[in-house]
């Protein structure tokens, strides 16, 4: 394998593991908070629709963006009605969303557009298009840094920019500030942040709706920058993994990050079998580099890396006890 | 709020009992839950500085009222005042803010976050935590050097004691300016030297002005630290009388309405051949960890031998293994017989055939299914039993029924009905059902593990009476209690266990609690 190969694959690899770190901070959110929100992939797909719908319509992005985020965030409202609120099974309430956003946003695209389910392609203003960062083609000339600056690091949307720039400022929300605290006390005992009198219930609506805009973000992402319209299913399992890489991560935002890349590698594996082939020297069926996140998570569950523990509060609705 | 560096120089200095303020004043506090009643009509006067106790059985109604006071709860009627003033306190904020603070039995502490953060949770100075930790951080120090309550703030909570992590609820307390400070049961999980570390500290916050309100069944804490004591039975507050001239008896009987023996009267043992053999035995939990590490003991016919320790130091594993539900390395024999430790005979329903019978520690988990009606749960373990057989594929439900029935009539069970699913009855006869179950079959050795946890004081004697008399009828009988006073008036040999092996065998009348107190930190004795 040249390294012009090397650069590609690298570069679809952060393409591809975009949306996977947006959906992981946003489960990441949740999760922290106590909220086990199963249902990224709907809030993904939700907004999807929502942002490619809007944007080929007013032919602006940013339209589209905000729409996609409004859309994720009423499927979290839903949410968090359902298992704060109402005490629900957090779990069952994100499967059900799933299945809604499945079929509602194909419903709606027919409705709207009659084109089997998708949205029109977008061209122009309509989608998040490539940047360019500075110098890159003037230092294309260094030796090896040149081409992975201009390959790799330069020329891709502000989203994937902006997703990376998420990380540190997570940690630094979690970390650093009273929010931050207050909601992974809130995801370990709730009745230690009830009875210092601050709101679980707030709390939690927060953490939702924090979640609600990244999985916006998420899936806007992967119907107007990574691909140019909304397509059927297009989401295709994201959310899933990204809960996946959660937990490979142990729901720290820096691990996030690198859990998110190696994961977008091995998608961007995937769409090379024929370099794989040629590295390894046998012939590796795509399915198998699909599956690899699934069988790094189930690794990391069974204990063989390192021991994932989950918010102990998480997945138990808050019911004040004497 | 006034910043925490302020804490302690502005707090009064004790005043003079006679005349002194009062600091809370509760005037006709009533409360329901449907149709019980868990306060009716409670008035009750607490003066500043001083430690005033609540004294009651389980289910009087001492939690509740803590918890209107914390603004958990919402009074149906009644007013509170703080400080002389009317007080509203819809929720724990308002409390907070009232300088009521609450040390719960269960702790209400973030595991993986330090004791700092612990402590500023709720409380933080602003957006940012770097400013709010540096201030806590001061305030903790001035706090330690002030009432002794020692605490590195960096250590996390999962990896202190118990006591240390009840001393940060009580920091947390502080750090929001309380002055009157609510504990409820706090002993239940300490070692004696831990509890008496913490009267010294509640004494200290007194001398400083603080206003105490210790809540507990134990008679024993009263004497010892309150100046004040209100008893309450019921929902209701049955009297309040000074301390110093009370007796424990005069309270025991106030608690219950009848006089109740304090003592287990007991005849001495005259134990006959051994029934059980332990040697080297060992058990490892699901991580490997080693829980009971090479025990070694015998029991004798007509013998009760007490296991007494902080919880958590081997005892629950020691019942499981002899009772066939952990698995373990070393040897048992019963009667002369090695019983089979890691094959097919190895479980419960073996152990239960060779006359081995066990009322776990943890009652409504291991002991019965809580959704179940009684008579089902009174065949639990026995379900195979010839007498409960209508042929061969049928039960004869009526047999076991009236079977119930009649066990209930002989252990006092209320309401005497085998229909009625196990939840529905008291912790006391909740338990009553369990030893009757057990205690029936005439068993060579009775495994009985926190008999009378949550039990009520009327309960309490009466399983104690069950236990003696089984020991009277020449059978051996282990026992597993973190209440020393229970271990010490039923045992005729006590045994300490810490971090899994025994640490050495005393006779009760030969022992005090100093004694086995040491034993239980693991200070002193021997590991056998």
């Amino acid at each position: 394998m040249d390294y012009a190969t090397l650069l590609q694959i690298l570069d679809s690899t952060l393409r591809l593991a975009t949306p996977l770190l947006l959906a992981c901070l946003a489960g990441l959110f949740s999760e922290r908070a106590g909220i086990f929100d199963i249902g990224l992939e709907g809030k993904m797909l939700m907004a999807a629709m929502a942002s490619g719908a809007v944007a080929a319509l007013s032919g602006s992005v940013w339209l589209g963006l905000c729409a996609g985020i409004g859309a994720s965030l009423v499927l979290a409202a839903l949410h968090g009605i359902a298992s704060i609120t109402f005490r629900g099974n957090q779990l069952i309430a994100g499967v059900a969303l799933n299945f809604v956003a499945s079929g509602v946003t194909v419903l709606i695209a027919q409705r709207m557009f009659g084109q089997g389910g998708r949205t029109p392609p977008l061209t122009g203003d309509a989608r998040f298009n490539p940047l360019t960062l500075p110098f890159a083609e003037e230092l294309r000339g260094v030796p090896v840094l040149g081409p992975l600056y201009a390959e790799v690091i330069s020329g891709h949307s502000i989203l994937v920019y902006l997703a990376l720039a998420l990380v540190p400022l997570s940690w630094w929300v979690l970390y650093r500030t009273r929010f931050g605290l207050r909601l992974r006390a809130v995801g370990e005992n709730p009745a230690s942040v009830d009875t210092a009198g601050v709101s679980v219930v707030a709390l939690r609506y927060a953490a939702v709706a924090i979640t609600g805009v990244l999985c916006g973000l998420a899936g806007a992402y992967m119907a107007t920058a990574l691909q140019a319209g909304f397509g059927r299913e297009m989401t295709a399992g994201r959310g899933y993994i990204a809960l996946a890489a959660l937990i490979f991560a142990k729901w720290r935002p820096w691990a996030a990050l690198w859990a998110t890349l190696l994961f977008g590698f091995f998608q961007a594996l995937a769409l090379r079998p024929d370099v794989v082939e040629a590295v390894l020297r046998f012939k590796v069926p795509v399915p198998a580099l699909d599956a690899l996140p699934y069988v790094l998570t189930v690794l990391v569950l069974a204990g063989f890396v390192g021991k994932a523990i989950p918010p102990r509060a998480g997945g138990q609705p808050y019911v004040k006890e004497r | 709020m006034v910043s925490g560096n302020d804490m302690g120089r502005q707090a009064t200095a004790a005043l003079p009992d006679a005349g002194a303020p009062l600091a809370i004043e509760l005037r006709g506090i009533s409360k329901a839950f449907g149709p019980v009643q868990a306060n009716k009509d409670i008035s009750i006067q607490v003066k500043r500085g001083s430690i005033h106790g609540i004294i009651g059985e389980n289910g009087a109604g001492k939690s509740t009222l803590m918890s209107i006071l914390y603004g958990f709860y919402k009074a149906d009627a009644g007013e509170i005042l703080i400080g002389g003033k009317l007080t509203a306190i819809p929720d724990s904020q308002s409390a907070i803010r009232a300088g009521i603070g609450m040390v719960f039995q269960h702790f209400k502490l973030v595991q993986n976050f330090t004791v700092l953060e612990n402590v500023i949770l709720g409380a933080e100075d602003g957006g940012l935590l770097r400013p709010s930790l540096a201030k806590a951080r001061r305030v903790l120090a001035d706090l330690s050097r002030e009432y002794g309550l020692d605490v590195n703030p960096d250590a996390l909570i999962e990896d202190l004691s118990v006591g240390h992590q009840q001393r940060v609820e009580i920091l947390k307390a502080l750090y929001r300016q309380a002055d009157i400070l609510i504990l409820d049961e706090p002993t239940g999980v300490l070692t004696p030297a831990e509890a008496d570390h913490l009267f010294r500290i509640l004494k200290g916050l007194k001398d400083q002005g603080k206003t105490i309100i210790l809540i507990t069944h134990k008679l024993r804490e009263i004497m010892e630290i309150t100046d004040t004591v209100s008893v309450m039975r019921r929902g209701q507050m049955t009297a309040t009388v000074k301390t110093a001239e009370t007796s424990p008896e005069q309270l025991a009987e106030l608690m219950v309405g009848r006089k109740v023996l304090l003592q287990v009267e007991k005849r001495a043992a005259t134990p006959g051949k051994v029934v059980l053999e332990v040697e080297n035995l060992s058990v490892r939990d699901e991580n490997k960890v080693e829980r009971l590490k090479g025990v070694s003991l015998t029991i004798r016919a007509g013998e009760i031998l007490g296991i007494a320790g902080v919880a958590g130091n081997g005892q629950s594993e020691l019942l499981e293994v002899l009772g066939g539900i952990a698995r373990g390395t070393g040897t048992i024999r019963l009667n002369g017989v090695e019983l089979d430790l890691t094959g097919k005979h190895s479980d419960g329903q073996s152990r239960r055939a060779q006359g081995i019978a066990h009322v776990p520690e943890d009652r409504q988990h291991l002991g019965m299914i809580m959704d179940f009606a009684a008579w089902e749960n009174v065949a639990f373990g026995y379900h195979h039993a010839p007498e409960y057989q209508k042929n061969a594929l049928f039960m004869d439900n009526d047999a076991l029924r009236a079977d119930t029935e009649k066990k209930m009539a002989r252990f006092d069970v209320r309401p005497p009905n085998p229909l009625l699913a196990a939840k529905n009855f008291s912790g006391g006869n909740q338990q009553k059902i369990i030893v009757a179950r057990e205690i029936e079959r005439n068993p060579d050795l009775l495994l009985i593990g926190q008999p009378t946890r949550g039990v009520d004081i009327g309960a309490i004697e009466f399983i104690h009476k069950q236990i003696v008399a089984l020991r009277d009828a020449g059978k051996a009988i282990l026992l597993v209690s973190v209440e020393l006073d229970e271990i010490m008036s039923l045992s005729d040999r006590i045994a300490v266990m810490f971090d899994g092996q025994i640490m050495g065998i005393r006779d009760p009348a030969t022992t005090d609690e100093r004694d086995l107190g040491l034993m239980m930190a693991g200070v002193a004795g021997k590991a056998a």
